[in-house]
């Protein structure tokens, strides 16, 4: 085709500047076309090399990264230890739970099916609420738990109505078990879901649905007990689901921890004992822990499936504390129960000799304070044998005074008072005894008046029943031993269960046979405080102190008014103590009785300890405890 | 009004059959191998089953070719003389869009007609390379060089631009303001012109950025540095890359990529085709792939050269930077080089409306092709 020309003749001079105009203009636009292409190529060649480094420069590093996408490494929980009692008895076991699950792309109608099931197992609203919220933030081939713990009937019934239940399937899991519920639960502890400080270093806490250890031996023990995770490789898609599994790798399951404890024991102790009352039973000779009671307890199977707000305001709300083990955490003045340390401080420091006699008056004035006696009219001439049998204040008054506080301090840490313990419960509290410079510390000065009050266990003290039992059992083996729990692990028997594994204390043997034959008269001897607490004559006989500790401090005005105990509310009464070893010539028991408000320790905690020294003779004295490690079974 | 009815009632004489015989084959033919491709990327998408995508593809591919070819017939002094129309109707379904539209990915994108769904901003790509074309045809350079001519031209872009913004979708309303540049640029515009429009967008970008609300400012950061997000769509353009990487030279072979057939790759059949491309048969068929595609955009380039008026110099030109734009978005978005989503790879990625509005546009550049030589009429002053 060619140009054609516009309109007539006459217009040949515009069509000519129409025609220049025209070139000029494509001449324009061939130019900047041109600007255009080699723009557009130059941006095809940054594409190119771009290309190039990724594929060829950068190709391996992709690989490996899209390599490492595909595979991915997925733990499996291994099976947790058990906890045996001292006769292999399990006291936290697992148990398999059969439950429901139902993947959700399985199913046509996730409603519809939920429908079906809840005419199959009945589901309550809030379980209904639980499983709408975990649908809902899972991938739709993620199994939900539609019902935990489902009985044979229940899976019967599910397993014939298959058919109508498209997606949902029966597993089988396993969860911890304490078939001693309230019984052991402060020696055994349970578990739970970690808790943020617990995500560490071992990638098994990731798992959903995983418990650990969060109290007593389950807490201590728990990387035993929890074992090595296994681990499956298997390649995925790019939403998490398994496609194939490439590499397994089993976990190591955890191991059984046996304990000292004896539940039938424990059981008995309990029996004895009311609310309040806290009782820790030792192996004299090797520190085992044979009971460890405290009322009121909790049943630790609660903890497994969660806690409710309601039950949690129910443990937390009351004065009687049940979450907390008293054996362990709870403090308490020792009272004349101490009145030993203080003896044993003196001889050591030579300021008496055990026949020297103090006169008690029934008070001791120093300064301008009179310091009283329980007996208002004065024991008369003590000297230390008598002064621990009759629990003289007067006389360990003027041996404090002598002896200074720092040197008591010592000798009762020795005895593992106010020292941290290697029991295997944690949070364990260390208690308190007192030093001057510990009383410096707080920017406050240490009187010769301090010292008479801390000479019979007031004052400061702030000791565990356990510190306490720990004391008595050295008094009656002269060893340093610990107390403890584990008696095997994976069927291993663990060290500490000979008394040759403790070393002797130290102490010269004359002081320790004066010590413990004043112990011997509190109950067996004429004019003793705890005359009541004597054992039937089949047992042998025990040594022990009394000990009763002032909740609130008696003015003088209120002495002098005659101050009764009986007449005050509960919570002023003075807590009831006693210690005890039996029997007293070749010790197998150590024990520590706290009745809180008991009144006297002599009458209240006396007869206690008597009953729990009698259940140890009867369950554990023939065979001597410590000697056989239980055959530990799967 | 604009064109002189006599003049194309001689040239309908011309022929359908002499005009068919004008169509570029080889051109076809290269289209043809390009949907070639993408139809064995989605077979490849669909994990080797056809119905899952490919067929789908190859249909609209069959149903783009017959619509090109029949606008290849059409007289583009027909399609000038109506261009303007065929703008107003692409405003007129932008906003259509924005009253009533469906809400796909958080924006308001398509229309439904009928079966089909429409992106009006697909569409109004073509147009607007359409109404500038039929705008710039018969400005001599010194009109250009007036700026009150430059005003309604300038108006044509913003408009359409500011509905697509509205959308939301950023990107696209960059290509579009792109592709309007691009037909200014090539019609004559002075350079010192573009020098100063483009300062003043750098101006003005910081201040309305100021101005906005900070979830607009957040959206804009996240669009803008998806890396910022990484769960979100920094995790589209690391995954996309640890799959073009991995391929390597010569790819891991059809059906063979991990990436993609393990979804790790995100829309893998559409924005990241081209990625399941690479994965699969590496650097070569990436590159050949991206060879195929510039022959396209250089066919554009001979068509404008060819033509003997200004119209189908600047639609081929328009059309040309738009298919351009396209693909070295698309490229550079799953390479990790720009941050922008939502950009297809026409005539590869699964979708319809862009395969359509691609092969309208290419009707429209046969058109220009087959009546390169057409008297258009002269130019005004």
């Amino acid at each position: 085709m060619t140009w054609r020309p516009w309109g007539g003749a006459g217009l040949l001079g515009r069509e000519r500047t129409v025609r220049k105009e025209e070139e000029r203009r494509r001449g324009i636009f061939t130019r900047r076309a041109a600007v255009l292409g080699v723009i557009q190529l130059g941006a095809f060649g940054f594409l190119g090399s771009r290309l190039y480094r990724l594929q060829v420069e950068e190709g391996a590093r992709y690989a490996t990264l899209a390599e490492e996408n595909r595979v991915s490494a997925r733990l499996f929980a291994p099976p947790r230890g058990r906890i045996l009692d001292r006769t292999g008895k399990v006291v936290a076991g697992n148990r398999l739970n059969w439950r429901a699950l139902l993947v959700a792309e399985q199913t046509a109608d996730v409603r519809a099916t939920l429908e079906t099931f809840s005419k199959i197992v009945p589901l309550g609203d809030h379980e209904k609420a639980r499983i709408e919220r975990e649908m809902r933030r899972n991938r739709r081939f993620v199994p939900v738990v539609l019902r935990d713990f489902l009985s044979w009937e229940e899976m019967a019934r599910i397993e014939v109505n298959a058919p109508d239940l498209p997606g949902i399937s029966i597993d089988m899991g396993t969860t911890r078990m304490y078939p001693e519920t309230e019984n052991l639960a402060h020696v055994v502890g349970y578990v739970a879901a970690p808790a943020e400080a617990d995500a560490g270093d071992d990638p098994l806490l990731q798992l959903p649905g995983i418990r650990v250890g969060r109290a007593g031996v389950e807490r201590f023990h728990d990387r035993i007990l929890r074992g090595r995770a296994g681990a499956v490789e298997v390649e995925v898609n790019a939403v998490g689901r398994v496609i194939r599994e490439l590499d397994r790798r089993e976990g190591i399951p955890g191991q059984d921890v046996q304990i000292s404890v004896e539940t039938e024991l424990q059981k008995a102790v309990l029996a004895k004992i009311e609310e309040g009352t806290t009782a820790v039973l030792l192996d004299a000779r090797n520190g085992e822990v044979l009971a460890m009671a405290t009322k009121p307890s909790f049943d630790p199977n609660i903890f497994n499936s969660g806690v409710s707000a309601a039950q949690w305001r129910q443990w937390t709300s009351t004065r009687s504390t049940p979450l907390i083990n008293k054996a362990t955490n709870g403090l308490y003045a020792p009272g004349s129960t101490f009145k030993m340390m203080v003896a044993l401080a003196a001889l050591d420091a030579k300021v008496c000799r055990p026949g020297d006699t103090v006169v008690c008056p029934g008070h001791l004035d120093f300064g301008n304070n009179r310091f009283h006696c329980h007996k208002r009219s004065g024991h008369g001439a003590m000297n230390m044998r008598s002064a621990i049998m009759a629990s003289c204040d007067v006389y360990f008054y003027e041996m404090a005074r002598r002896v200074g506080i720092d040197r008591i301090a010592s000798m009762a840490n020795r005895f593992g008072l106010g020292v941290d313990l290697d029991i295997e419960l944690p949070g364990t509290r260390r208690g308190l005894v007192p030093t001057r410079a510990w009383r410096q510390a707080q920017g406050k000065p240490w009187s010769i008046g301090d010292t008479i009050v801390h000479g019979i266990g007031q004052g400061f003290y702030q000791l565990t029943p356990l510190s306490l039992a720990v004391m008595t059992a050295r008094l009656a083996s002269g060893r340093a031993l610990q107390p403890h729990l584990t008696r095997a692990i994976g069927g291993r028997p663990q060290r500490g269960s000979r008394p040759e594994d403790w070393p002797n204390l130290g102490i010269p043997d004359a002081d320790m046979r004066l010590i413990r034959e004043a112990m011997w008269g509190v109950i067996n001897g004429g004019g003793g405080t705890a005359g009541i607490a004597r054992l039937p004559a089949q047992y042998g006989q025990m040594a022990g102190k009394t000990g009763t500790t002032q909740v609130r401090r008696v003015t003088r005005e209120q002495r002098e008014r005659g101050y009764n105990v009986n007449a005050v509310p509960r919570e002023w009464r003075p807590h009831a103590l006693f210690v005890a070893f039996a029997p007293h010539d070749n010790p197998l028991f150590a024990l520590s009785v706290v009745v809180e408000h008991g009144m006297a320790g002599g009458a209240t905690a006396g007869p206690i300890a008597r009953d729990i020294m009698v259940e140890a003779f009867q369950r554990l004295g023939p065979q001597r405890p410590g000697q056989r490690v239980a055959e530990v079974t799967r | 009004m604009i064109f002189e009815r006599r003049l194309l009632t001689r040239d309908r004489g011309a022929g359908i059959l002499e005009k068919f015989w004008q169509i570029p084959w080889s051109f076809v033919v290269l289209l043809c191998a390009v949907a070639a491709v993408g139809y064995v990327a989605l077979l490849s998408a669909g994990s080797g089953n056809p119905d899952t995508y490919a067929q789908k593809h190859a249909i609209r591919f069959g149903f783009g070719l017959v619509l090109m070819l029949g606008l290849a017939m059409i007289d583009i002094r027909v399609i000038a003389r109506f261009a303007w129309l065929g703008y107003l109707g692409g405003v007129a379904l932008l906003v259509l869009v924005l009253v009533h539209g469906n809400v796909g990915k958080g924006a308001q994108r398509w229309i439904d007609i009928g079966p089909v769904q429409l992106q009006p901003s697909e569409l109004m790509k073509i147009m607007l390379v359409l109404g500038l074309a039929s705008w710039f045809h018969r400005a001599s350079w010194e009109k250009v060089g007036n700026p009150l001519f430059l005003i309604p031209p300038a108006i044509a872009v913003l408009v359409p631009v500011g509905l697509i913004l509205k959308q939301p979708n950023l990107g696209t309303a960059l290509i579009t303001g792109m592709v309007g540049a691009a037909v200014f640029w090539a019609a004559g515009m002075r350079w010192w012109k573009f020098a100063i429009g483009f300062a003043a967008i750098g101006v003005a970008a910081p201040i309305a950025y100021e101005r906005l609300h900070d979830y607009q400012r957040a959206r804009i950061t996240t669009f803008l540095d998806p890396e910022s997000d990484p769960l979100g769509a920094g995790y589209n353009i690391i995954q996309s890359k640890i799959a073009l990487g991995s391929g390597g030279l010569w790819g891991k072979g059809f059906l063979q990529g991990t990436q993609g057939h393990l979804n790790f790759l995100p829309e893998k059949q559409t924005d990241f085709i081209f990625t399941m491309i690479a994965e699969e048969f590496g650097l070569v068929g990436a590159l050949t792939t991206l060879t195929m595609l510039l022959l396209v955009v250089v066919f554009c380039y001979l068509v404008a050269f060819r033509s003997k008026h200004q119209f189908g110099r600047l639609l081929a030109i328009g059309l040309g930077t738009n298919f351009f734009l396209y693909v070295f978005v698309n490229v550079a978005m799953v390479t990790g080089s720009i941050p922008v989503g939502g950009v297809p790879l026409p005539l590869i990625s699964h979708g319809g409306s862009a395969m359509i509005t691609v092969m309208l546009g290419f009707g429209l550049l046969l058109s220009a092709y087959v009546h390169r030589d057409a008297e258009m009429g002269p130019m005004r002053e």
